[in-house]
């Protein structure tokens, strides 16, 4: 990570981090490929570079998966809020997206079926079901 | 004799080669070794650096976090206040003030004292908030202070976790990292929080915490309202046969009021003839409660640094009214991040546990005060 002033230049992952990663990754396959050549001849060795190699391997993605991880955890989301307008008099219900200067029990635009002013009676947000954990109690 | 001599056999093969024949055997047990005395000698300074890590992680989000609330603030004032000058200076300033609460060496009238300590505090900030936005309303000052002090907030928690996590690395203190780490999780999901209140005090969305405020708007809607101090509202609605007085902080603008003195107005008003309050509010929930389940109880439901506490209790001590409490359960995100549907639903549900209230608590013809507290932001009446 380098050390920038603004929370963007944080996000970035510092060059020589990926460097290493790579020349590990790198590594990490030729070990594995010569595993593969060296399995008639010498099971033992070739035993030990399947080791090195699949250690190199899974250490160097998980690096990867954590760095990029960091980065998306950087990403403040900002969910869509909902106004919903009502007209007390015929109950005809619209909603939309969240404009500046909408409050509850503001009254808007006039109904689309009989003309009365309508009501903002709500600005809410949803949480998708996804998002709600789940426990067992 | 045979058994004897294998025996023997075995001891002498233990003794002349402890870790096997394999020379990786070898390296491997002295690898186990190697890292079983390294974990004796460093494991609490290993422990430290993951320690360390995990805060230099939340740092980071922090510092991102905070950033954007100031760019956040700046750009709003931009856009509303449409200032001369650029407000960066000023909000920077802004950013790093503070308030230091009164010596409670001696606590009579501490309360006072606080009460007006804050009353300082709010006058400078709007004072403050004024010059950085001249062509902004009273409403659109209200809601910039809000975002300007959820910004403050933020850039307060950074310099914390900050100032622990550089003096942990400077006396490379288990004990000084170790509590900001154990206690990191909450404090990210309170900056988080601040995250989502930024958005919505900027763009002036109703808040969870003003549940209060919108079940009392809904009830006094229609009816002529009254301003009262400070930055309060009361209506007289007729509820079950009942007078009701419905009080909540003046809307749509970010503003909690002081429903205390409010309170306190609209009981000496009616020279203590009020059959009982019922105070509506959005209530911490906790773990493994639902977001806008609706419980009731009895005494002042309402949060801050509780100087209007103080005053409802002041109050109805000297004329022995009842308090009833409906609190709508909110978690601490969503108090101050933009209102959830579920607490938009139990707006309804929390209306009908009042009534009930009401009809249980008191006869036909009874004055009772229903206030709901929180903050007006996005909420009219």
């Amino acid at each position: 990570m380098s050390k920038g002033k603004n929370g963007t230049q944080a996000t970035r992952i510092s060059s020589l981090v990926l460097l290493i990663i790579f020349i590990t990754l790198a590594l990490s396959l030729t070990a594995l490929i010569l595993a593969a050549n060296a399995i008639v001849n010498d099971p033992v060795v070739a035993g030990w570079l399947i080791l090195i190699g699949f250690v190199g391997v899974a250490l160097s993605t998980y690096v990867i998966l954590q760095t990029r991880k960091r980065v998306a955890r950087l990403r403040i989301a900002i969910p869509p809020i909902t106004t919903n307008i009502e007209c007390k008099k015929c109950g005809f219900k619209s909603v939309r997206e969240f404009q500046r200067g909408d409050y509850v029990f503001k009254e808007v635009e006039p109904c689309q079926k009989c003309t009365d002013k309508m009501m903002i009676t709500a600005i809410f947000r949803e949480v998708k079901e996804k998002d709600k954990e789940r426990y067992r109690f | 004799m045979d058994m004897l001599a294998s025996v023997v056999k075995f001891n002498w093969t233990i003794s002349q080669n402890p870790f096997g024949e394999n020379p990786l055997s070898w390296i491997l047990n002295l690898l186990f070794y190697g890292v079983f005395i390294v974990f004796i000698f460093y494991g609490q300074r290993i422990q430290m650096y993951v320690m360390i890590r995990e805060v230099e992680g939340s740092l980071y989000k922090l510092r991102y976090m905070k950033d954007e609330g100031r760019k956040v603030a700046i750009e709003t004032i931009k856009e509303i206040g449409k200032p001369q000058t650029d407000p960066s200076v000023r909000v920077d300033r802004f950013l790093e003030y503070f308030t230091i609460a009164p010596q409670s060496l001696d606590p009579a009238g501490i309360v006072w004292k606080l009460e007006h300590i804050l009353d300082v505090r709010d006058v400078r900030f709007k004072d403050e908030v004024k010059l950085m936005a001249p062509a902004a309303d009273e409403i659109q000052v209200n809601n910039l202070e809000s975002t300007l002090e959820v910004a403050s907030g933020l850039n307060y928690i950074y310099k914390v976790i900050r100032h622990f996590y550089l003096l942990g690395k400077k006396t490379l203190s288990l004990y000084v990292i170790m509590q900001v780490q154990m206690i990191l999780p909450l404090i990210m999901k309170e900056a988080e929080a601040y995250v989502s209140a930024l958005k919505a005090f900027s763009q002036g969305q109703p808040i969870g915490d003003g549940a209060g405020a919108v079940v009392a708007g809904k009830l006094m809607h229609g009816y002529e309202t009254k301003k009262i101090p400070k930055d309060c509202v009361v209506a007289t609605v007729p509820i079950e046969g009942r007078t009701a007085f419905v009080i909540k902080a003046e809307g749509p603008g970010g503003n909690v009021g002081k429903p205390g003195d409010a309170i306190e107005q609209v009981v000496n008003e009616n020279k203590g003839k009020i059959s009982a309050i019922i105070m509506i509010d959005a209530a911490g929930k906790l773990e493994g409660e639902e977001v806008g389940e609706v419980a009731d109880g009895v005494g002042a439901i309402i949060g801050g640094p509780g100087v209007d506490q103080y005053k409802i209790e002041e109050s109805i001590l000297k004329y022995h009214i009842p308090i009833n409490a409906v609190a709508i359960k909110v978690d601490i995100g969503d108090a101050i991040s933009p209102m959830r549907k579920e607490i938009v639903d139990s707006i309804d549900k929390a209306i009908e546990r009042v009534k009930q209230v009401i009809l249980e608590r008191t006869k036909e013809g009874d004055k009772v005060i229903i206030a709901g507290i929180g903050n007006s932001i996005g909420i009219g009446q």
